[in-house]
């Protein structure tokens, strides 16, 4: 079981690392979703791995499981659940507002998105409508 | 006593959900965000007082002793440290209430501010690592939606960016509090410290303690690691990428500096790969900042370059190297947010923030230059200001430890930091701006008009100046009075030189 367990950390860790060295959102989300399982499959296994032992005290227990790492697992997997949904979030945006889904989005060497959107507003109004109906849109 | 050490957690709590309530009010949001953020640094400042007698304040929450509660303590250094968040949260959400073409984005950026203030304060306050975790991840939560405030491609571009270099770099965090746990059996920091200083632990955890330092080498920056910053700060809103310039980086040093000196007390190779990886940040942080011509990008490379001198601090490890780095980290969240405040309040006024667009500032704004130059010069470390004494101290002990490389990087930093400056100065405040020649003068003869040229008005800045000025003259304060502060420093590096008493006020807190 160990071997498995191990194994299976090993595997999903290896690919979450791929996926996330991919260049495009999609799979970065992936890789980090896969980073998260391996983590927290880890964590729970930091707690020994053992069948039918009771976490609590029990009088007629042989031996215990304990039961620390599986609620900082439950604790992980919460935040982690909430960060992928940020993380999807963000980049449906990006990729909504900029139209490709490169992590490493061109807009920040183009000349226009070189300046910040309220100062672009400030100094020249038909732009700023542009930008504005832009943002409605998203 | 108890209450104090909690005050920083339930303030921002309590404020964020007050904010929250408030919503359809926009004043009464702003009044509140204000009021919390004080609150904050009054309850820091009483922090500090308590911090200053020498105890090391030690709560167990819910009452469960050391190996089962989780423990908040309070010494010299996580005092100081909620202090000054409470300050620059302040002058943050004082310069926030500047007048904004936006005003929708106002609203939550309070909220989401405390949100993060939390999260800053929980990690300076905690003492178990797993709880350390989850603070970490209230304030990136916090930081995502901060950073992409206002939304358009060039923030989204930047966020992303951000948010997976740090998830990446919480994962290995919470890879390593795993193994820590599995290799020694508790989170608790004074518990493991006491295992650690026993030798009772596995070589296992050694390694856990190695891929943590790696994680929070990413979120503070530091050498090899450090390419998101610069590539996510300069994108945010003023007032946001100046609070995440003061603090952010700031929780991963402090977490540096609580690990090692907790772990690791005596020096030993991981403190001199620690001092080659500060001489490689302070060198390689300056040298990208003369490389940038947008001003928050050059002081995005500056915060990287500033880290190097934390760390190198923690690098050397004795009791003066120690001190230097506290009072450097004091000193480097004032002024660093400040530095963020005055180029935002540049860009706006130039309408650019690239320099070759800038100029004119100096006639047109005479009292921003002179805002700019104090904690400029700070940052450079030129005499009576909070940086030399930060730089002073540094140089000082390196060169008593006899790292004559990291003394010599230290001060050759400190002048490609004055020249950087200075290439600031010139462009933005001394070269006339470039869409009039005529219109920098015209705007200082009548006070500030600048609606003949390229050079805006400051109206409606008032509140940002405010902000701009407290921190000035805090920066010009710490330099003056550097006696009492560099003796607060030197206290709480003694605390964290001999870690045995902080360990000793966890065990003992007990559960009462």
């Amino acid at each position: 079981m160990e071997f498995l367990v191990a194994s299976a950390i090993g595997v999903m860790t290896a690919a979450g690392i791929y996926m996330v060295l991919r260049a495009r959102t999609f799979p970065v989300v992936i890789g980090l979703s896969l980073l998260t399982y391996a983590t927290n499959l880890f964590l729970f296994a930091t707690g020994r791995l053992a069948i039918g032992q009771p976490p609590v005290i029990s009088a007629a227990a042989t031996g215990y499981i304990d039961p620390l790492p599986q609620a900082l697992v439950l604790t992980a997997i919460v935040i982690s659940f909430g960060m992928t949904a940020v993380v999807v979030v963000m980049s449906l945006r990006a990729y909504l507002e900029t139209g490709n889904d490169h992590v490493d989005l061109p807009g920040d060497a183009s000349p226009e998105a070189a300046e910040d959107d309220w100062k672009l507003r400030a100094r020249k109004p038909a732009p700023a409508a542009a930008r504005g109906g832009r943002g409605e849109r998203a | 006593m108890n209450a104090l050490v909690v005050a920083p957690l339930l303030i921002p709590l309590a404020t964020l959900v007050a904010t929250l309530f408030a919503r359809p009010w926009p004043r009464a949001v702003a009044a509140l965000s204000l009021a919390g953020a004080l609150a904050l640094t009054g309850a820091g400042l009483a922090l500090v007082a308590l911090a200053a007698q020498g105890g090391i304040l030690a709560s167990q929450a819910g009452g469960w002793a050391a190996p089962y509660g989780i423990t908040l303590v309070i010494d010299r250094l996580s005092a100081a440290m909620v202090a000054i968040t409470g300050i620059v949260g302040s002058a943050t959400i004082v310069f926030a209430l500047a007048r904004d073409e936006d005003p929708a984005r106002g609203r939550d950026f309070h909220a989401l501010v405390h949100g993060l203030l939390v999260g800053v304060c929980g990690a300076f306050i905690t003492g178990d690592v797993f709880n350390l975790y989850v603070w970490f991840e209230v304030l990136l939560v916090g930081s995502f939606a901060l950073l992409v405030l206002g939304g358009g491609r060039r923030r989204l571009a930047g966020t992303v960016v951000y948010v997976v270099l740090n998830l990446v770099a919480t994962m290995m965090f919470l890879l390593a509090a795993g193994l820590l746990y599995g290799a020694s059996g508790s989170l608790n920091m004074a518990l493991l410290a006491q295992a650690f200083a026993a030798g009772e632990v596995p070589v296992t955890a050694h390694a856990a303690v190695v891929l943590m330092l790696t994680a929070f080498s990413i979120k503070a920056a530091l050498f090899p690691v450090f390419g998101w910053l610069p590539a996510s700060y300069h994108v945010a809103w003023t007032p946001v990428s100046a609070l995440f310039a003061g603090l952010l980086t700031k929780v991963g040093v402090y977490a540096l500096i609580r690990l090692v000196t907790l772990f690791w007390p005596e020096a030993g190779i991981a403190h001199e790969v620690l001092l080659w990886v500060a001489c490689a940040t302070m060198l390689i942080g300056v040298l990208g900042a003369a490389a940038q011509v947008e001003v928050r990008r050059i002081l995005s490379f500056h915060i990287v370059s500033q880290v190097g001198y934390m760390i190198l601090g923690l690098a050397l490890a004795t009791p003066l190297a120690l001190a230097g780095a506290v009072f450097y980290l004091i000193h480097h969240i004032v002024v660093k947010a400040n530095l963020f405040f005055i180029g935002g309040i540049a860009a706006r006024l130039t309408g650019s923030e690239r320099l070759a667009a800038m100029g004119g500032l100096y006639a047109h704004a005479p009292w921003l230059a002179v805002l700019f130059a104090i904690p400029a010069l700070s940052l450079a470390g030129i005499p009576p200001l909070s940086g030399f004494w930060a730089k002073f101290v540094l140089v000082e002990a390196s060169l008593d430890a006899r790292a004559w490389v990291a003394a010599g990087v230290a001060l050759v930093t400190g002048l490609f930091t004055l020249l950087s400056m200075s290439k600031i100065w010139n462009e933005a405040f001394l070269k006339p701006h470039p869409a009039g020649e005529g219109s920098g003068s015209a705007g200082s003869g009548s006070g500030g008009d600048g609606s003949g040229g390229g050079l805006r008005s400051a109206d409606g800045l008032r509140p940002a100046l405010w902000a701009v000025g407290a921190l000035a003259a805090m920066t010009v304060a710490i330099g003056l009075a550097a006696g009492p502060v560099m003796d607060y420093a030197v206290a709480a590096a003694q605390q964290l030189a001999a870690p045995a008493a902080y360990i000793d006020a966890v065990v003992r807190a007990g559960g009462n």
